[in-house]
């Protein structure tokens, strides 16, 4: 009897205690998810607006003169900023179509059923896995003007030597090169990704139609694909848009040959190494930002009118 | 399809690999040639006699030992905190009721856009403020917790019937007996791709310990190698070696992980 009583006790002790946990339970699975995104996430992105517009802020003390534009002004003013802007567009209009275009004919090919794709699929991957600094190493050395292979392959067609890394009017070029060899094997990815996802019997209907190769893929293929070409194109445009680590293998660590090849984020990494200068790195961020969130208002945008008309 | 058009394919595609591979090829059969022989022009294709003292003078010239276990420690640490914290994070964030759960998620899945370049500038001087500058734990502590990794994981959480969970409840398991006993191990195939991504992620970062780190014991592998070019002369035969060195044990992970990494590079994992 008394034992039962206690039982009973027990459970109701249970319960209230139970329902006490429930109520603050989830808090405790979020907690250190949440803490670690506030900290390192949430934070910052509020905190780096401010540090954009303070004045004179000095990163050790947290002392700043005032709220200001100061920082806007100099570095849109900054004629490295300038030219960084424009490198920055040129290569992600260089890289982005040519690695699109290339990485589409891949994926088509790979998109046969044929023997061998776990072999090719390898190969066409493996540059997505390896460290750029690494990798990039290795096209240094490539592109060496007096040993590199790239050169030598150019003599057997009668080409001279070129200065890939040593010439202004070259270092572009290099760093498209290696930019485009980078991004592919993500870009062709995504499209196979979206050739498979093509329901068959469009292919199926063609051919019963008498349709063939060329024009089943620009029939069929390409306007069944263009909501992943698209999407494609703008993932690839905001990380060519942050084109960073490649240039250090390349250039030892320099924008280029002749600093010729400033890019967004190497400015921001300018700024904040050596006598750090965080104002002006937190309003070129900012600049980065704005680009970055133009292209997701379009990608949502995109894939919100894919989603509305059915992906077929 | 026709023989030809079948055999032109196979060729495009043979080209094309060859293309892709040849970085690679180039940088392991360099690693094991003589400073007269990386030097000759034409460049020779194999190497006359494989010298494996490269390596050796590699890692003589700069810490590399110390670099790779470093770079261990980081990967591993990184991988192990984002897996506890999204597997925590994505089960109260499907199974767990509590108000504003819908309205939390999409102010998280709203920050996925902001560009890592523009938050490591406050999280450098948080480093400092915390006292970990120029320290392993500064690698590490930035990257204990992913809102994408989450994202993933909750998606497939939801995929789990309620039934499942429900009937785990009235056989009396608590939500943390039926997280780790059942709704884990169903979640297997997609826990494995988020940690292989985000070892990749973590073992290849390059920018943040550039800024953060200063002692050269400090440094982490592409950092590490990166130091080296700039401090040890450039012989490109060891710049080969010790490249080959931090790119191996990705491209062994890769061969084995394939599938893994590619589906969930496909659902929008890496870059971007």
């Amino acid at each position: 009897m008394r034992r039962r009583d206690a039982g009973r006790m027990d459970r109701q002790d249970d319960y209230a205690q139970a329902s006490r946990l429930s109520r603050i339970e989830p808090l405790l699975y979020l907690a250190p998810f949440l803490i670690g995104v506030a900290v390192f996430t949430l934070y910052p992105v509020i905190h780096v607006v401010f540090i954009s517009f303070m004045e004179d802020y000095n990163y050790l003390t947290r002392a700043f003169s005032g709220f200001g534009l100061s920082n806007y002004i100099s570095v849109l003013n900054n004629k490295y900023f300038i030219q960084a802007l424009s490198n920055t567009f040129i290569y992600v209009l260089l890289v982005v179509p040519i690695a699109t275009c290339v990485a589409l004919v891949v994926a088509n090919m790979l998109n046969q059923k044929l023997k061998l794709t776990g072999l090719f699929q390898t190969a066409y991957f493996l540059p997505m896995v390896t460290s750029v600094t690494a990798v990039g190493l290795a096209w240094r050395f490539m592109f060496n003007e007096r040993i590199g292979i790239i050169n030598f392959l150019l003599s057997l067609v009668g080409g001279e030597p070129v200065g890939w890394l040593t010439k202004a009017e070259w270092s572009m070029p290099a760093l498209v090169i290696y930019g485009i060899w980078n991004i592919l094997p993500f870009t062709i990815i995504l499209l196979l990704a979206g050739l498979q996802g093509v329901n068959p019997m469009f292919y199926t209907a063609a051919r019963v139609d008498g349709s063939k190769g060329l024009r089943i893929f620009f029939r069929i293929t390409a306007p069944l694909l263009a909501p992943t070409i698209m999407l494609t194109t703008i993932v690839n445009t905001i990380s060519a848009f942050k084109v960073f680590n490649e240039l250090f293998p390349l250039f030892k660590g320099q924008a280029g040959p002749f600093y010729n090849l400033y890019t967004v984020v190497y400015f921001i990494y300018e700024q904040m190494s050596g006598k750090p200068r965080l104002g002006r790195a937190a309003s070129a961020a900012m600049v980065l930002f704005a680009v970055i969130f133009a292209l997701t208002m379009v990608q949502l945008l995109i894939q919100r009118r894919w989603r509305g008309s059915g992906k077929g | 399809m026709r023989r030809t058009a079948r055999a032109a394919i196979y060729a495009g595609l043979a080209l094309g690999a060859l293309v892709m591979v040849f970085p690679f090829y180039w940088m392991f059969v360099s690693a094991f040639k003589t400073t007269q022989e990386i030097n000759r022009f034409p460049p020779t294709w194999w190497p006359g006699s494989f010298r494996f003292d490269n390596f050796v003078v590699a890692f003589q010239k700069s810490p590399f030992a110390r670099y790779f276990v470093n770079s261990v420690i980081v990967t591993a640490s990184c991988v192990t905190c984002t897996g506890f914290t999204t597997i925590l994070g994505a089960f109260a964030f499907s199974r767990l009721r509590f108000p504003g759960r819908e309205v939390v998620f999409s102010l998280l899945l709203s920050l996925l856009m902001i560009p890592f370049e523009m938050v490591i500038i406050t999280n450098y001087t948080t480093i400092i403020q915390m006292g970990f500058n120029d320290s392993l734990p500064a690698l590490i502590l930035p990257f204990t917790s992913s809102i994408f990794y989450t994202y993933i994981l909750r998606n497939f959480f939801l995929t789990v019937p309620d039934s499942l969970y429900h009937s785990a409840r009235v056989d009396g398991a608590s939500n943390w007996r039926f997280l780790w006993r059942i709704l884990v191990p169903m979640a297997r195939p997609s826990l494995v791709t988020i940690m292989l991504l985000n070892a990749l992620v973590s073992w290849n970062s390059f920018m943040w310990p550039l800024i953060v780190i200063k002692t050269t014991a400090n440094r982490t592998l592409p950092f590490g190698l990166y130091a080296f070019t700039t401090e040890s002369g450039s012989n490109p035969e060891l710049m080969m070696a010790a490249s080959t060195v931090v790119v191996l044990p990705m491209i062994v992970l890769f061969l084995f992980a394939r599938k893994s990494i590619v589906n969930g590079v496909a659902r929008g994992g890496m870059k971007g």
